[in-house]
């Protein structure tokens, strides 16, 4: 025993160095579970706080595209209006309409933190538990698909970028309604670029076709554009294409996004855990 | 020595905010990322003890990882440099030994052992970093690559604050 007690002290530096590892890389693994990284990321409050500040000051240099941006938006917001529309004929036969009811709720978000150029990209927006964020919500802007809610503080969240090696998106064809999962090649470490895979080598390709959300997942509404093909390949032998595709999001000057709470995604995804 | 003290932590909260608000920022074409904030284990004096330096490089690389959502990798990384430090400080030993008072910089110590030991260090803590973020084998030359080349850059910077160092400590 003694000679045991002797030896940790002789080697206590090391004892020391093993330990702190030991807890920075079980911090590791947590981070990498999907649910208990609360501990240390991006919403911790006083990082947040800080984050925050800083981006209502460089806001400032992208208002001129951001207000941009938004025109273009309320334009065609604006020309989707029932006001905008005229009646075919003079005279309609009023239905009452009762096969419509709200699927998903949007409501918008600033970004307040954003990296592009890890393996593992998170963005952290300004909204948060108090603004009935939760878990697993889809994120978008104008341009297209930005990401998924991953956790939730109080008043911020930290969002799963598109930009991120394990985040894997349920696409399709807008034409043909073939469908793939969108994934990120993280060693090609590019902010622009994507891959689409699961196509089957008898579908036809052209480069420029677009690909939108499936909708398969519950968590993206359908047709929401993720971007287009870039270049496409179908190596000897092989039953599926390899298929690269530019993101239409400029994940570069992220500023403003929304928050996509799908009304029906526990239903769905309740049936489906009955399958089981 | 309560001087010295809140010298260093004021040089800990300087090296942590660039890194976190200036230098995270800072990218090309995806492989050159420096970490400046190693320097602060580089510069901390000699009769500090060796605990109590794996001590300061785990809440150095805790505060690290807050900023950039990395929780563990910067952590591992830097406790590793913090305890080759201990290491590397005997190996290039200068025959008289260390004065109990002096820092290591390059302004006390000379550039060429400055250079010599930063440089192992700042490589062997990238190299570290870099491997536990890609965390597999298949493209080890990849991640060599963007650890070397990351080294030189956080070395640059690094030579380019001890610059600033000299001039102020020549004028005096």
């Amino acid at each position: 025993m003694r000679n045991f007690i002797r030896f940790l002290t002789k080697n206590a530096f090391i004892f020391l160095f093993l330990f702190l590892e030991l807890i920075s890389f079980i911090f590791l693994m947590k981070n990498n579970n999907y649910q208990s990284s609360k501990f240390l990321n991006s919403s911790n409050f006083l990082v947040g706080n800080l984050f925050e500040t800083i981006s209502n000051v460089t806001d400032y240099l992208n208002l001129k595209t951001e207000n941009e941006i938004l025109r273009v938006q309320n334009a065609k917001l604006l020309s989707a209006n029932k006001n905008s529309f005229t009646k075919v004929f003079g005279t309609t036969v009023q239905i009452n309409d009762t096969s419509y009811f709200q699927k998903y709720i949007y409501s918008a978000a600033k970004v307040i933190n954003n990296s592009t150029n890890q393996r593992e990209n998170y963005i952290t927006i300004d909204k948060g538990a108090i603004n009935g964020i939760k878990q697993g919500m889809a994120v978008i802007n104008s341009d297209g698909v930005v990401g998924i809610v991953k956790n939730v503080s109080t008043n911020f969240s930290s969002v799963i970028s598109l930009l991120h090696q394990k985040n894997s998106i349920s696409g399709k064809f807008k034409d043909s309604n073939y469908y793939g999962s969108v994934v990120w090649d993280s060693d090609k470490n590019q902010y622009n670029t994507a891959l689409l895979k699961e196509i089957p080598n008898h579908v036809k390709l052209n480069i420029g076709d677009s690909i939108i959300t499936s909708g398969f997942s519950s968590i993206f509404p359908e047709g929401i554009l993720i971007g287009t093909i870039k270049s496409y390949d179908l190596p000897k032998g092989n039953n599926f294409y390899d298929i690269e595709i530019n993101l239409s999001v400029d994940f570069k000057k992220l500023s403003h996004v929304y928050i996509v709470k799908s009304l029906l995604k526990e239903e769905q995804t309740q049936l489906e855990k009955l399958n089981q | 020595m309560l001087i010295d003290g809140i010298k260093y932590s004021f040089y800990f909260l300087i090296l942590v905010l660039a890194q976190g608000l200036l230098l995270n920022n800072i990218e090309f074409s995806g492989y050159i990322n420096p970490y400046i904030y190693v320097l602060f284990i580089l510069i901390l004096p000699f009769n500090t003890s060796k605990y109590l330096v794996l001590i300061l490089a785990f809440i150095l690389g805790l505060s690290i990882d807050a900023f950039s959502s990395t929780a563990g990798m910067h952590t591992s990384a830097t406790v590793f440099m913090g305890f080759l430090r201990n290491y590397v400080l005997k190996l290039i030993e200068p025959c008289d030994g260390y004065e109990v008072s002096s820092k290591p910089l390059a302004e006390e110590m000379g550039i060429q052992w400055f250079a010599t030991y930063s440089t192992i260090l700042v490589l062997s803590h990238h190299l570290f970093l870099f491997s536990i973020e890609s965390f597999k084998f298949s493209q080890f030359f990849t991640t060599l690559g963007r650890a070397i080349i990351s080294c030189i850059f956080t070395l640059l910077l690094i030579f380019i604050v001890q610059l600033f160092n000299y001039k102020k400590a020549s004028r005096r």
